[in-house]
This record gives structure tokens, C-alpha cells and sequence, in this order.
């Protein structure tokens, strides 16, 4: 290095003048409450009172606990988390309510104890999946996440921590909705006597003893937990392809559109050439999924939920994984 | 602290920002100016770690801002318009903020004071006018008592009382000590209240200065002067020891300048040679002149009807 060492911290921009600049002509003067000085002694000033200059707050290591409390924060204090979380038990427990009110008048409903609780939850699983999307997408479409990211420039803190407060939120809430509806289902229906031909269905396998339809233990976790896991990972899926998009209603269709589509073109797939596709997407779909945590699968055997749940939380993993590389790579 | 070194944001083929290299110190008001779109907000994103320099890099305190641990205690930022939720009240946009980085709660309420907005903390920005949602956006800058503020365009939106209000803000925090980098396409505003100038346009540096330099070198007052005898002009204000230097004034061809105000000397002096004189006149170069001056080449947006100024 041929630069000769410089005086310590000349900043380069002083002038030549020492004295206050000079007020130009037909400029305004500055005000009058802070006196311009020049730039130099202010450094030296503020070299000499250094630390005063910097925060008066305690220095903090930030980690993801404060995150996810900075996280629970915001979910909380925006109306569309109490709307869609609200409308999620209205719609989970209120038509299972209606189902199970319907029912009790018959001697035999045709299907398992709990299974009536699904009718509720495929329309609550709706706003769980809105609330996912939305956690992510307001906050691009309001322009907070620039505030948000540099508040937290680690960004896949950012993510982590919104996902699992959401997550432990609608599980949290969903459990309760369909806690409640089996509760519902178990008391207003539990006295049905089951015909003697439907002893060899296999949809009813364990549904039935001493003639009396019953739930088992198994049945009453795959009913409100297992459910409620698969709707939470569903929403899960909604936070990562909201994070992918980063728009609000783009991201609610698509997940609509995965939600309901599968089913609704196997609806239309006529003709025997069609058969193996159409039962593929019945079997795949999620509401089929679903139904199944229930023990009503439109195709499938009545016990596989929990391996479309296992199929979901690896769709959702690879669509996290996704959204990380996403919001850690791309501007904002 | 705030440097940047070759910093560069191409889009495409677009380049918004192109080797910018400058040192933002702390202790001064460094007002950042250039028209629209010259690459203001683009720069400030990359301070923030917003977006990411194609080339080049930008340190906070030595740092890349990503690095920072506690980023609010380090920098304060305003962005551009507004960047809240408008459906979470004032009180718990800071709260979530400031439980971010392990900001102790009673700051909230402390900043929200501060800044005018204490009565209105339950409430939320949906309903905030202009100025207020400005007032929430400086809250949250000053939320983490950092050293380093950054302030895109901070009277935007302000009434009188509330520029004034900014402005001796902005200075205060500088004369703290505190790093502070604002931006603004205003150089009259940015002459009230700037101690250091950078100015930028179409995303390349145009000047880096002192306020004081850049209103010695501008902001001058001359004497022009013009006379179909131009040679003999010359010769009697140089015997009458006036310097005069030759216009560079764009439609001012062939005319001399003085420094100040001589328009009385020349006068005299050529109704005693008998000179005839087409122009003699007291002029004063204005900041805003000067700036548009300096970035007429680079403004991206020209109104090309009417342009011509009268």
C-alpha cells in the first residue's frame, strides 16, 4: 500500500472554511433551533461520547423464541385470524350438530359412530387453509414484510417461526372442533342398532359390538386428532404456496383448486378406459384423505388416513422447503 | 456508519443502481438526492438486506445488514410508503417489532409518545391519514434506539407543522451522534436540514459533498453582461480590474460573467467607454436549480411538453 496513513477520521468532505457555512443568498437560514456547525467537530464530538451514541436498549442475542412470541403477536391482533378461525368451528361444529339432529331419528345412519363429524370439518378445513394463505400473503400484499424482514433479516427464521405458530394454532383450534363434534356424535347417536347384514362391511370393521355400533379408541384419534393434524398440515401447504406466490387469492385458488379438483374431474371421468385415473385421483385426492380419518373413503381401504397424512406431510415438507429457498433467495 | 462500495442492482437489463461507492457518517444529517426512480429506495433496500446487490455490498457498522444480531438496536429505518398491516392498531404493530428483536415492551408506549401518536395507539392505520401513517413508520424507526437511522422520503405527506416537527427530529438524532440517511427529491428541503450531500441519478453518483460546498459552488451570485463588442468589452473590464470568465450558461452565448453583484460598475464603465450593451444583470443560481442542474441529463421521467422553462 503506497497510501501515506491518513490523519485519524479526517472526514473528507470538510471544507475549507471554519467557520459555520455561510448562509447563501436567497437561501432560507437553517433552523434556528440547531445551528448548522461544521461537520468535523461534530465527528470529534461525537467520537469523544461514542457510546452514548448507541442504543440505550440491552444488547440481545434474538433467537427463534423471539420469533415465534413477535409471531403469536401478529397472528393475534388481526381480525382475519378471529373471523376464519371462528367461521372454522361454527362450520365444523354447527353441521355436525345439524348431521347429528338429522340422524338421531333413525334407528341405523348407515356408517360409522364418528363419521359424521367429516361433513363439518370439509367446510371448516376451508378456512384453515384461508388463514394459512393469508398469515404470509397480507403481509406482502400490505407491504409489511419489508418491515417484518428487517426487523428479522434472518428470513428463514421468519418463516419457521410463522409456521409453527399457525400450525400449533389450528391444531389447537381444529382439535376443539372436532373434539366437540365427536362428543356430539358419540351422545346423540350412540344407541343405533346395526342390521346383521352390514356385520361383513368392511367400512364397518370395529364399529360394531354386540349388535350396538360403538367407536374405539383408534376411531376416536383418528377422528379429532388425525383430522385435525391433516387440516393443520393443510394449512400448512396453504403458508408455503402463500410464501411461493406471495398473493393472496392466487394462493387460495390454487389451494382450492387442490383441494376440490381432483374429485370433481373424477366426477366427469365416464367410461371404463378412465377407470384406473378416475380411482387414482378419487383415492389421492385430499378429501378423500380426510374422509378416511373418518372411516368413510370413497375408494381405499377405511384405515388409510394416517398414510394420506404421512403422503401430505411429505408434499408439505418439499412445498416448506420451497418456500424457504423462495424467501431467503428473492428480493422483497 | 454506512458503507457502500461498488454497489450495483441491475433488473434485466435495466440498471438501477451502478457502482455506488460512498461513506455515510455518523454525527450528520447525509441527505440522499436524485429525482425519481434515480435509485433511492433501491439503494436503501439493499442497506436493509431487502434486496440483494448484483454486485458490491453494503456494511452496516462493518457489517452486511443479514449479520446483524439485534438489527432494530442497530438501525432505525422508515420505508417507503407505508409498510404495515392496516388491520393490526398501531400499539401491537410496534409490539410485534420490538418482541422481535428482545425490545423491552414499555418502549412501545415510549415511541408512540414520541412520535404524537400516543392517543391513537389502539387504533388501527387503516384509518390513519397520510402524516400519521408517516409518524407510525418513524415510531417504529426509532423503536430500537439505534444508531443508524435511515429515512426514505420522511415529509412526504406531511402538513407544515409536521415537516417541522421531522426535520428537527432528523436533527436532533444527528447531533446525538447517530447515523442519519435520508432521502429526499426535494434539495430545498434537503438544504434545511442536511449537513452532507449524495446525490445520484439514473443510479450513478453525481455528487458527494458538504452542504456548505455544494451551496459555496452553486448557490453563487454573478454579474452577467453582454455587448455586441464582445473583444472590447473584455478589454475594459479587465483595465477597470473586473475579472470576468465567459458564460457557460446555456442561451447565454457570448456573455461575460463577474463574481457578485457589479451590475453598478459595469454600468458606469461602459457609459464612460461608450460600449453598447445588449444584457447586464444580477443573477443568483438557486439550490434547485443547481440540483436540476446536475441531474438534467439523468432524469429517467422527462415531461418533454413544456418543459422549456419560460
Amino acid at each position: 500500500m503506497t497510501t501515506p496513513p491518513p490523519p485519524q477520521h479526517v472526514p473528507q468532505h470538510v471544507p475549507s472554511q471554519q467557520a459555520p457555512p455561510q448562509q447563501a443568498p436567497g437561501q432560507q437560514p437553517f433552523p434556528p433551533q440547531a445551528p448548522p456547525q461544521v461537520p468535523g467537530q461534530r465527528q470529534q464530538e461525537w467520537q469523544g461520547q461514542a457510546p452514548a451514541g448507541g442504543s440505550s436498549l440491552p444488547m440481545v442475542r434474538t433467537h427463534l423464541g423471539h420469533a415465534l412470541v413477535s409471531e403469536w403477536t401478529k397472528i393475534r391482533t388481526v381480525r382475519s385470524t378471529v373471523w376464519t378461525l371462528a367461521l372454522t368451528v361454527l362450520l365444523t361444529v354447527g353441521i355436525g350438530l345439524i348431521f347429528a339432529a338429522a340422524l338421531s331419528t333413525d334407528d341405523y345412519v348407515g356408517m360409522p359412530l364418528l363419521a359424521g363429524g367429516f361433513f363439518g370439518l370439509m367446510f371448516g378445513q376451508l378456512c384453515v387453509i384461508s388463514l394459512g394463505v393469508l398469515v404470509i400473503t397480507s403481509e406482502y400484499g400490505t407491504g409489511m414484510i419489508r418491515t417484518t424482514l428487517t426487523a428479522s433479516p434472518r428470513r428463514s427464521r421468519v418463516l419457521v417461526a410463522k409456521a409453527l405458530v399457525f400450525f400449533a394454532l389450528s391444531f389447537t383450534v381444529t382439535l376443539a372442533s372436532t373434539g366437540l363434534t365427536a362428543l356430539i356424535h358419540s351422545s346423540m347417536l350412540s344407541d343405533q342398532t346395526v342390521p346383521a347384514y352390514e356385520y361383513d362391511n368392511p367400512d364397518m370393521e370395529g364399529s360394531i359390538e354386540n349388535g350396538e355400533i360403538v367407536a374405539t379408541t383408534g376411531h376416536w384419534v383418528d377422528a379429532t386428532l388425525g383430522a385435525s393434524l391433516y387440516v393443520a398440515l393443510l394449512g400448512l401447504l396453504a403458508l408455503a404456496v402463500g410464501t411461493l406466490l406471495r398473493h393472496s387469492a392466487g394462493a387460495i385458488s390454487t389451494m382450492l383448486g387442490v383441494v376440490l379438483v381432483p374429485l370433481i374431474a373424477a366426477l366427469f371421468m365416464a367410461g371404463e378406459s378412465l377407470r384406473d385415473l378416475r380411482d387414482a385421483l378419487i383415492e389421492y385426492s385430499p378429501l378423500n384423505g380426510l374422509a378416511s380419518m373418518f372411516r368413510i373413503p370413497m375408494v381405499g381401504e377405511p384405515g388409510s388416513g394416517w398414510t394420506m397424512l404421512g403422503l401430505l406431510a411429505g408434499v408439505t415438507a418439499a412445498a416448506t422447503i420451497a418456500a424457504l429457498a423462495r424467501l431467503t433467495t428473492t428480493d422483497v | 456508519m454506512i458503507e457502500l462500495s461498488g454497489l450495483t442492482k441491475r433488473y434485466g437489463l435495466k440498471t438501477a443502481v451502478r457502482e455506488l461507492t460512498c461513506v455515510i457518517r455518523p454525527g450528520l444529517v447525509t441527505g440522499f438526492l436524485g429525482p425519481n426512480g434515480a435509485g433511492k429506495s433501491t439503494t436503501m433496500r439493499m442497506i436493509l438486506g431487502l434486496d440483494r446487490p448484483t454486485a458490491g455490498r453494503a456494511l452496516v457498522e462493518g457489517r452486511p445488514y443479514a449479520r446483524l444480531i439485534d438489527p432494530l438496536t442497530v438501525v432505525g429505518a422508515l420505508l417507503e410508503a407505508r409498510s404495515v398491516h392496516p388491520g393490526r392498531t398501531a400499539y401491537h404493530h410496534l409490539l410485534c417489532l420490538a418482541q422481535s428483536n428482545g425490545i423491552p415492551r414499555r418502549r412501545v408506549g415510549e415511541v408512540l409518545d414520541l412520535v404524537g401518536l400516543g392517543a391513537v395507539g389502539t387504533r388501527r392505520p387503516k384509518g390513519f391519514s397520510l402524516g400519521m401513517g408517516q409518524r407510525l413508520g418513524i415510531a417504529s424507526a426509532l423503536l430500537g434506539d439505534p444508531r443508524i437511522l435511515i429515512f426514505d422520503e420522511p415529509v412526504n405527506g406531511l402538513d407544515p407543522e409536521g415537516i417541522h416537527w421531522v426535520r428537527n427530529l432528523i436533527r436532533r438524532l444527528a447531533s446525538e451522534g447517530r447515523t442519519v440517511f435520508v432521502s429526499s427529491h426535494l434539495m430545498s428541503e434537503m438544504a434545511l436540514t442536511a449537513d452532507h450531500l449524495i446525490v445520484i441519478g439514473q443510479g450513478q453518483l453525481l455528487a458527494d459533498t458538504s452542504m456548505a460546498g455544494f451551496i459555496e459552488e452553486n448557490a453563487r451570485s454573478y454579474t452577467r453582461v453582454r455587448s455586441p463588442d464582445r473583444e472590447g468589452l473584455l478589454d475594459a473590464l479587465t483595465h477597470a480590474g473586473l475579472d470576468a470568465v465567459p458564460s457557460r450558461d446555456p442561451g447565454a452565448e457570448g456573455a461575460w460573467e463577474l463574481e457578485g453583484d457589479r451590475t453598478a460598475a459595469v454600468g458606469e464603465l461602459a457609459a464612460d467607454r461608450r460600449l453598447v450593451l445588449h444584457e447586464l444583470g444580477h443573477h443568483r443560481a438557486s439550490l434547485e436549480e443547481a440540483f436540476m442542474r446536475l441531474t438534467s441529463q439523468s432524469v429517467e421521467y422527462q415531461a418533454h411538453v413544456g418543459a422549456e422553462e419560460g
